[in-house]
């Protein structure tokens, strides 16, 4: 039977969270899978912490990932990746992070190195990238990370849909005159680390930069 | 983009909002009348519908789909408005039903509160077109205050159909099947989602729009329209008939109710197989429930329930009767769980009845607790992976947007009350439900109690007056909740003699669910211009003498009125008008 692939999306308000999950679920469909996702409207929308969920598969029921279910975690800001650990196991779980850090009001804030060791203990890999900072640097664009770990993690196999499908989901879901930019990032995102990336240890690639 | 997806053609199969099919529906229903107050999780229906509108206006060849060009969608024939409160969206969208028209009016579960009282006499009387209710509930208040209301509860309270979609396919097909059984019985239908349908997406297979055509006429009838006595319990006679024969005709033999034998070879097996435990679910609780029987590999019958009320009762004693024991999956309160008992003692009084004991009643559910109470019902052994985390980040409160004009208003309270030598412990902060509510969180801190709409002057003018004037209080009031429920508050605290300080914080729009216009915009749902209906207009029609309209941006002005008001004998009103940073 072929099993469901469920993707947490985590970050704050105002990160292209939602189009994220719109883009993934729309290359689901293309595919021809059942796909589900969650999102929350109103108040989180606000700077708050948001998390979407994206299933797809042969049939899927519930819109939500069940604890430790997940495959992948995409973590648009570092700090809410720990908050995404309740759906991480060490059997199935790929955590990828954007190295950015928006600080909390009242709270220190956490160091990449300690957000990352703990990760690794719900996953079985933690992949950071900075991708809000490639971004700023190359498009002067920082909010299109999300679209930069996407070009990432499908380039890497780090989610089961074709690289065309995900393309023709850009165009549905993105509008026009976004579209170019948005691609720019999302090829960005394909050529990071490109060269070797997948014969690296686990190690290397986790550390990178 | 999504929300005009909803207007692609039959056949093909998009990816929705459950809101979003809920629009869908009503266009292929032929719909010809909307209203709604915003409110999440209901919010995109108004929303859709709103873009809609404002598409056939414009016409705009660019933001028009492919296969709808601007003649088509004036085509649809279909009148929208935002209206000042959900009560009212329920009134004018029973006139249109009365005149004929299928109308659908949409509002989150506050909102049904607000509605309730114009409710229970509508129910009464019934309709002549289809009626549409949606309301959508929030079980973990993901993206409300207030409270974790079940509105099921008015089902039973107004003797309402209502249906209980788990999926956007379903919230699209219940939304038909509504119109139908609304307009074949005469009677409102709801439509009840929660906060994981109404925000769920998934695929949903279009079908045709319908252009509605009726020519809205209320032709006059005193025996069906006027709830008078004697008459009036008649029509409480002949309510309870019309659910009854709902029950017998639709509830019972509608497919929407149905048993799923999940991963069953096929049905003739499990009867054999006499099974000992079964499943019965609703709502998004559906979708958790066979998950967690997949996950297991069980072969289990489950009893979707899409009919809340009125069950089907003898459906359900038939799904019982050869069961030991039967798990009822539900959010909040035990609603069915209560319904199977009764109906146990009558065909299987020895059954055990599982429900709340394993699922929760607060929050909403997860499918981890599904899939443990289910694990648990089958005595299969499943053992969550317990979660040892070390790093724990502190939640995330949403915050004010940056520029957002709310800060002036704090800000300036802040140096008033210094400048008063006050401190913020000395002034009551009243807060209402909007962005303003923030105030709450920090750095800001200034909201000392939250309830609902229109409820914040009331409770100040009842503190001053408890207080024998001895406590000042400063409330805030949103554009739109002014409008919304305002008013009246207001008027009693200057018909009583009250004095709080009461700051309108009126940024031009309904900012938190989405920018919706209000009566105090030049611009209404549909589109049209309009003139504004000043707020300071009717603050003073309602005899506020103390009344000043300020741009916060000028601080000194501003505290230098809070610091005269504060201390004045009268009600006083500070309208604090500076506009949302994302109207244009």
């Amino acid at each position: 039977m072929e099993k469901d692939f469920n993707i947490i999306i985590s970050g704050v308000g105002g990160q292209g969270i939602i189009t994220l999950t719109r883009i993934l679920s729309e290359a689901a469909l293309i595919e021809k899978k059942d796909v589900k996702t969650s999102e929350l409207h109103g108040l989180s929308q606000r700077g708050g912490s948001v998390e979407t969920h994206i299933r797809f598969g042969k049939e899927v029921y519930s819109p939500l990932v069940r604890q430790a279910g997940a495959d992948l975690i995409i973590s648009l800001e570092a700090q809410e990746a720990l908050k995404s650990c309740y759906y991480g196991s060490r059997k199935r779980t790929v955590f990828l992070v954007n190295e950015f850090v928006k600080p909390i009001f009242g709270s220190t804030t956490i160091p990449l190195q300690k957000i990352k060791k703990e990760l690794e203990k719900f996953s079985k890999k933690v992949i950071l990238i900075p991708a809000t900072r490639i971004l700023k640097e190359k498009l002067n664009n920082p909010i299109l990370a999300g679209i930069y770990l996407l070009g990432y993690a499908n380039c890497k196999k780090l989610i089961p849909l074709k690289e065309r499908s995900v393309s023709k989901a850009l165009e549905k879901v993105i509008p026009k005159e976004y579209l170019s930019i948005n691609k720019q990032a999302f090829n960005l995102g394909k050529k990071y680390e490109s060269c070797d990336c997948s014969s690296r240890s686990r190690d290397s690639d986790a550390s990178s930069n | 983009m999504s929300s005009i997806k909803i207007l692609e053609k039959k056949g093909t199969k998009e990816i929705l909002l459950g809101n979003e099919a809920i629009v869908r529906g009503a266009l292929e229903s032929g719909v010809q009348f909307v209203s709604t107050y915003p409110g999440t999780p209901a919010s995109e229906i108004g929303n859709t519908f709103w873009k809609i509108s404002n598409l056939k206006l414009s016409g705009s060849p660019k933001s028009a789909p492919r296969i709808w060009g601007r003649s088509q969608i004036s085509n649809l024939n279909l009148y929208f408005e935002f209206s000042t409160n959900e009560k009212v969206a329920l009134e004018v969208a029973a006139g249109a039903a009365f005149s004929g028209q299928r109308a659908l009016v949409a509002m989150k579960h506050f909102g049904l509160n607000v509605a309730s009282d114009f409710l229970m006499p509508l129910v009464y009387s019934g309709v002549r077109g289809g009626l549409v209710i949606v309301v959508a509930d929030d079980p973990g208040c993901s993206s409300s205050a207030q409270s974790e209301q079940d509105s099921r509860a008015y089902s039973y309270l107004a003797h309402i159909p209502t249906l209980t979609p788990a999926t956007p396919q379903e919230c699209k097909d219940f939304v038909k099947f509504a119109f139908e059984i609304s307009e074949k019985y005469k009677i409102p239908v709801m439509i009840r989602t929660t906060t994981r349908v109404a925000l769920q997406t998934g695929p949903v297979k279009l079908g045709k729009i319908t252009r509605g055509q009726r020519k809205g006429k209320f032709v006059k009838d005193v025996n069906k329209f006027v709830t008078m006595p004697p008459r009036v319990l008649e029509m409480h006679e002949e309510l309870l008939d019309k659910i009854e024969k709902i029950r017998k005709e639709v509830s019972e033999k509608s497919n929407i109710n149905k048993i799923q034998n999940s991963n069953a070879k096929s049905k003739t097996k499990i009867k054999t197989q006499n099974p000992k435990a079964g499943i019965i679910a609703s709502g998004v609780s559906y979708l958790y429930a066979m998950e967690a029987v997949k996950e297991l590999g069980l072969e289990i019958p489950v009893l979707k329930l899409g009919f809340f009320y009125p069950s089907p009762a003898n459906k359900i004693k038939k799904f019982i009767k050869p069961l030991k024991k039967v798990l009822i999956v539900e959010e909040l309160e035990p609603y069915i769980e209560r319904e199977v008992k009764r109906l146990a003692k009558d065909v299987n009084c020895k059954l055990e009845v599982i429900g709340k004991d394993l699922i929760p009643e607060v929050d909403e559910l997860h499918p981890e607790i599904v899939l443990q109470a289910v694990a648990k019902l089958t005595n299969k052994n499943y053992q969550l992976p317990t979660a040892n985390y070390k790093l724990k980040t502190i939640n995330r409160s949403p915050q004010l947007c940056p520029g957002c004009p709310y800060w002036l208003v704090f800000s300036g309270i802040k140096t008033a009350l210094k400048e008063m030598n006050l401190s913020e412990k000395d002034v009551v902060f009243g807060g209402e439900i909007g962005c303003y509510m923030l105030a709450g969180v920090p750095p800001h801190f200034l909201q000392d109690y939250l309830y609902c709409m229109g409820s914040d002057v009331g409770i100040a003018h009842g503190i001053k007056k408890a207080s024998k004037n001895k406590q000042k209080i400063i409330a805030f009031v949103g554009d739109s909740s002014f409008f919304h429920a305002g008013i009246p508050a207001l008027i009693n605290a200057v018909h009583n003699k009250s004095n709080p300080l009461i700051i309108i914080m009126d940024n031009g729009t309904t900012a938190m669910t989405g920018h919706q216009p209000h009566p105090g915009i030049a611009r209404t749902g549909m589109g049209e211009k309009v003139p504004k209906i000043k707020i300071e207009d009717i603050v003073r029609a309602c005899g506020v003498k103390n009344l000043k309209v300020i741009d916060q941006g000028n601080q000194k002005e501003f505290v230098k009125t809070i610091k005269e008001f504060l201390n004045k004998k009268e009600v006083s009103v500070i309208i604090a008008q500076r506009p949302c940073i994302f109207v244009k």
